[in-house]
C-alpha cells in the first residue's frame, strides 16, 4: 500500500494508533513536541484501579518505535492544511506530507494556580495530582517542602472540573479514581497519616473503580462530602482548609500537612489553533469537535482528518487505546477506498 | 379531659405527595440559576453567618425543593447579603438574589 499516516502527539492514542496502522501496512510517522513518547501518562508512576506501573503499559506501547512506526522527538507542527488529498504538515525545520492525519494531541494539566483561593503555587504544601506521581516515582510517598513526612493529608477533587468560575464546566472523569487510588498509595506508604477526601460525587464509573473506593474506606480513608472554598497557611506550612459538611450541614475546617489538588484535563494549548487551518472548531468544551458524538466519535469535519484520545475530551487509557484502534480502521477504510 | 402525655408522633418522613413545591419553582421563573446547585456546599463553607447561625445556603435550597418552606424563610433571615458565595459557586448560582427571592416570597407570596 505504501500510503502515509502522520500522527500528532506521541502518547497514548498516537502510540497505539501507529502500531495499528503500521500493523495494517501503512508508513506512520509521529510528530512528537516533548523530548520523549508517552504523554502524561509517562509522568506517572501508577494507574487506577490495579496500581499496575504506567512504564509497563508505555514500554509495550513504544516497543515497536523501530522504523515503521516512526517517531520524531521534539518536533512540534506548526500548522497542517490540505491540498487535494494530501496533507502538509509544517515544523520548524521541513513540511511532511501524508495521505492521512491523526489528531492525538492529548490534554494540559488545568493549571492549578487559577484557582488562586486554593493557594497553589503560594503556599508551600499545596501540590497536585501529578506532583504527587513524581514523588511516588523518586521517593515511594509524599514529602512535604521541608523534607520530612506529612502526617495529614487531603486530597481535593474537582479542581479545574465541573467549575464555571474557571471555565470549565465539564467533568474530567479520571480524577475521582485517581484520588481514591493515591489516597490509598499514601495510606500504604504512611499508614500512620490521616488521609481525607474532599468530594462532591465520587464517580467510579469503571470497571474495577467502585472495588478501590471500598478498599479506601477499609483502610480507612476519610470521606468529607463538601468542596474546598478556600485554603490558608498556618505557621510551619501547614494548610487549613474550609468547606461544608454537606451531609450534617455545618462548615467544616482542618488543618492539614499537605494538600493534594486532583487537577482536571483542559484543552491541549496549540491543538485548536493547529485545526483551524483545517476549517476545524473546538467543541463548547474547547476539546476538538467530533463528527458524531455517538457514530462516529473518531471522525472530524475534515476527509482524512481524524481524532482519537484526549485531545476530543477527558479520557482514561483504555479509552484512548479503544479510540485509537478505532481510528486505526477508520483510517485503513478511508485510505482503501 | 384527662392529659395523660400522650400525643401523635410528628411524621418525619418527607412526603413528595403532599409537599408544597410551589416557591421553587415560583423561584426559579425569576431566577433559574437556583436549579444549577449541584449541592457542593461552597457556598456554606465560606459563608461569615454560618459560623455563627445555622444558616446554610445549601441547605435553604434544599429545603425549599422539598417543600419546607416555612423552615427556608426563617432560614433565609440570617443571612448578611455580603455575596462571598457567589464568588465561590462553581455554577455560578446567583446565590444573594435568590435569599432575596425568598424573602420577597415570604412577604407576597401564600406558602
Amino acid at each position: 500500500m505504501g500510503k502515509e499516516v502522520a500522527i500528532i502527539g506521541g502518547g497514548v492514542a498516537g502510540l497505539e494508533a501507529a502500531n495499528q496502522l503500521a500493523t495494517l501496512g501503512y508508513n506512520v510517522i509521529i510528530f512528537e513536541k516533548k523530548g520523549q513518547p508517552g504523554g502524561h501518562a509517562a509522568q506517572w508512576d501508577r494507574l487506577f484501579p490495579n496500581r499496575r506501573h504506567t512504564s509497563e503499559v508505555i514500554n509495550s506501547l513504544k516497543s515497536r518505535l523501530n522504523g515503521n512506526p516512526s517517531i520524531m522527538l521534539s518536533t512540534a507542527i506548526s500548522a497542517v492544511t490540505k491540498s487535494g488529498n494530501r496533507f502538509v504538515l509544517a515544523t520548524k525545520s521541513k513540511n511532511f506530507e501524508a495521505d492521512a492525519i491523526l489528531l492525538a494531541t492529548g490534554f494540559e494539566l488545568f493549571p492549578a494556580e487559577k484557582k488562586e483561593e486554593y493557594g497553589y503555587g503560594i503556599y508551600e504544601n499545596v501540590i497536585t495530582s501529578a506532583e504527587l506521581e513524581e514523588m511516588f516515582a523518586k521517593h515511594g510517598k509524599p514529602v512535604m517542602k521541608n523534607g520530612s513526612t506529612p502526617k495529614k493529608i487531603a486530597f481535593i477533587h474537582c479542581v479545574g472540573s465541573r467549575d464555571e468560575k474557571v471555565n470549565k464546566p465539564y467533568c474530567s472523569k479520571v480524577c475521582c479514581v485517581t484520588a481514591v487510588k493515591q489516597a490509598i498509595e499514601v495510606k500504604e506508604s504512611i499508614p500512620e497519616a490521616e488521609v481525607f477526601s474532599l468530594y462532591m460525587d465520587l464517580r467510579m464509573f469503571g470497571p474495577g473503580y467502585e472495588d478501590l473506593y471500598k478498599e479506601a474506606q477499609q483502610i480507612g480513608i476519610n470521606f468529607i462530602r463538601g468542596r474546598l472554598s478556600e485554603a490558608s497557611e498556618l505557621d510551619g506550612g501547614r494548610v487549613q482548609i474550609k468547606t461544608e459538611d454537606t451531609l450534617s450541614s455545618r462548615p467544616l475546617k482542618m488543618s492539614v500537612d499537605m494538600v493534594v489538588l486532583m487537577v482536571g484535563m483542559s484543552p491541549a494549548l496549540g491543538t485548536i489553533e493547529l485545526i483551524s487551518g483545517l476549517g476545524l472548531k473546538p467543541n463548547k468544551d474547547g476539546f476538538v469537535a467530533v463528527a458524531d458524538y455517538h457514530l462516529n466519535p473518531i471522525g472530524t469535519g475534515v476527509e482524512g482528518v481524524f481524532v482519537a484520545g484526549a485531545c476530543s475530551g477527558p479520557s482514561n487509557i483504555t479509552d484512548s487505546v479503544n479510540a485509537a484502534r478505532s481510528a486505526a480502521i477508520e483510517i485503513h477504510k478511508y485510505l482503501s477506498k | 379531659m384527662v392529659d395523660f402525655g400522650y400525643a401523635p408522633l410528628e411524621i418525619k418522613i418527607h412526603d413528595l405527595d403532599k409537599a408544597n413545591l410551589t416557591l421553587g419553582e415560583w423561584i426559579a421563573e425569576r431566577d433559574e440559576t437556583f436549579k444549577h446547585c449541584i449541592a457542593c456546599g461552597c457556598c456554606t463553607a465560606t459563608c461569615t453567618a454560618g459560623k455563627f447561625t445555622t444558616f446554610s445556603f445549601r441547605e435553604m435550597c434544599h429545603s425549599i425543593r422539598r417543600g419546607e418552606l416555612m423552615e427556608a424563610i426563617t432560614e433565609s433571615e440570617k443571612c448578611m447579603l455580603c455575596g462571598k458565595c457567589i464568588l465561590a459557586c462553581p455554577r455560578n448560582v446567583n446565590t444573594r438574589n435568590i435569599v432575596k427571592l425568598v424573602r420577597k416570597a415570604n412577604q407576597n407570596f401564600r406558602v
